[in-house]
């Protein structure tokens, strides 16, 4: 165990070395977060009665959603880990001591961690200054806080064990790019980054809440702006727990199968 | 002219030798436009009109935005990988042949698989259009042309002053690309919806607003006739685009590499 923690460590500070780019990339998560915003303002000027969630819960739910973008976004991919299972490089790693497996998650969570602690602070300090519903909310009650907390790091399980299962099948592809392209636009459309899910069409909504990718951001995001009440909370971070361990359990035995199937030519 | 469509074929056949990259990659384009028009027709079906606006009218406003940004993204890649062109030296090489600078830029790079997105803009508007988003007259038709390529000039001086800048950093600036991908994102509703701050800077300062919120109340009869004349006027937004550009290249010093 110890072994990966310093693995952990050792990435999480390599990533802190972009403060260049985490800085340009705040102030346009700043100016999306606020055309997000004015977007649905227009909306709910219009049409209050046909609004599925408080504007203020809305708020909370799009600045969040800036603040963690790195941390959920699968987009986010480790290329390194890709690009050594396609070049054949990942057969220095069988030399280490260490499971492969384990590692690649360590180095995914920690990876995304490092991208996001540097991004998250300043928009959530800007945002929570913005006055009542176009502002993010910090009144929350420990209670919450703490169902929030629980159901973020299971959200980050789910993310980085996808990822890993789609790196796992590499093994198996020649060109892993369309399963990818196809995931994020999956992960977009039905986790709840183009639109949040309570503002689907209602069968399309009790359909994409099943999948793995509502058990990404959708879940920790509502769960803080208070849009999913504590009482339904377990219900829905059961299924994230279910997903994280079928998804790891499959992406585990993938990397297994596809190590033992590997023929490494020398050279 | 004839030079240029020989870089045009050059790029083109290249990015059809590996034709199933190609391929997967005009996929991912396609699937990432295709969730922002989605987003609209679910908030339309939930909310019906915003603004005053109908699906379909909405449709036409998108497939406008979209058709120009990947024109302008299609033919004046060169400008967006300047950065790259810059660090590398090649700009020496560029001012040494007895050719216009920024033509040559323009040839660098191209990016045939942003077609697949006018492809998709080409069917949103087949559709906003058959749905009866707007009364149909000659000059209405005129105005939709003149809205698509103003605009597609209005994104590639956009293009050319992220690239501009570049000549004093020497790196990309990532934080401009507020004003690339932004609009293209939210170019999907008027932009009038997004209220009047944003109406105001985009009409004056980048004047996107100029080639699609303004001239689209023409379009649906809700404002005057020379609200269709506007995308000209934008236009001028290439002036200064055009002096910061020499104003670069007057101050380029080789990074020697």
């Amino acid at each position: 165990m110890k072994k990966y923690w310093s693995f952990f460590k050792m990435r999480l500070m390599a990533g802190l070395q972009y403060r260049a780019a985490a800085l340009a990339g705040m102030s346009t998560q700043f100016v999306w977060g606020a055309m997000e915003i004015l977007l649905y303002r227009a909306f709910w000027l219009e049409h209050p009665e046909r609004f599925p969630m408080g504007m203020e819960a809305l708020s909370s739910y799009i600045w969040l959603q800036q603040a963690f973008l790195t941390l959920f976004a699968l987009w986010n991919w480790e290329f390194d880990i890709l690009e050594s299972v396609k070049t054949g490089a990942v057969s220095y790693e069988l030399l280490r001591p260490t499971d492969i497996y384990s590692m690649w998650m360590s180095r995914s969570v920690a990876n995304r961690l490092a991208r996001a602690s540097l991004r998250m602070i300043p928009v959530i300090l800007v945002s929570s200054l913005l006055p009542a519903p176009w502002g993010l909310r910090l009144r929350i009650s420990p209670a919450a806080f703490g169902v929030f907390l629980v159901s973020m790091v299971l959200m980050v399980l789910v993310v980085c064990a996808y990822s890993l299962f789609v790196y796992a099948l590499t093994f198996y592809l020649t060109d892993p790019n369309g399963i990818m392209v196809l995931s994020v636009a999956a992960a977009d459309l039905l986790g709840g980054a183009v639109v949040p899910l309570p503002f689907l069409p209602e069968g399309f909504r009790k359909f994409a809440e099943l999948t793995p990718f509502a058990s990404m951001q959708n879940v920790p995001l509502r769960i803080f702006s208070g849009d999913i009440p504590l009482s339904e909370a377990p219900a829905v971070m059961g299924l994230q727990l279910f997903w994280a361990a079928a998804l790891i359990f499959a992406g585990y035995l993938l990397t297994r199968n596809g190590l033992r199937r590997a023929v490494i030519l020398g050279g | 002219m004839k030079l240029y469509l020989k870089f045009l074929s050059i790029h083109f056949r290249s990015a059809m030798t590996y034709r199933a990259s190609f391929f997967l990659s005009c996929l991912g384009h396609l699937l990432i436009t295709t969730n922002v028009f989605l987003s609209v027709v679910f908030l339309l079906d939930r909310f019906e009109s915003v603004g005053g606006y109908t699906l379909p009218q909405l449709s036409l406003c998108y497939s406008v935005i979209l058709a120009a940004t990947s024109l302008s993204e299609c033919f004046a890649r060169g400008i967006d990988a300047f950065g790259r062109i810059l660090s590398q030296a090649q700009f020496d090489r560029i001012m040494l042949r007895p050719r216009p600078l920024l033509f040559q830029v323009l040839c660098q790079d191209m990016k045939p698989t942003m077609l697949a997105r006018l492809l998709q803009a080409v069917i949103m508007l087949a559709w906003a259009i058959g749905s009866g988003a707007v009364h149909w007259t000659t000059a209405k038709a005129l105005v939709l042309v003149l809205m698509i390529l103003c605009g597609a000039a209005i994104f590639f001086g956009v293009a050319l002053i992220n690239a501009c800048v570049t000549f004093f950093t020497l790196e990309h600036v990532e934080a401009l690309n507020i004003f690339m991908d932004g609009p293209r994102e939210y170019g999907k509703y008027p932009f009038g919806i997004y209220g009047k701050p944003v109406l105001v800077i985009l009409t004056f300062l980048v004047p996107l607003a100029l080639v699609q919120h303004w001239p689209l109340q023409y379009l649906f009869d809700r404002g005057p006739a020379w609200y269709g004349l506007l995308p000209i006027v934008s236009l001028v937004f290439l002036i200064p685009c055009a002096l910061l550009w020499r104003l670069g290249v007057r101050h380029y010093r080789s990074t020697g590499s």
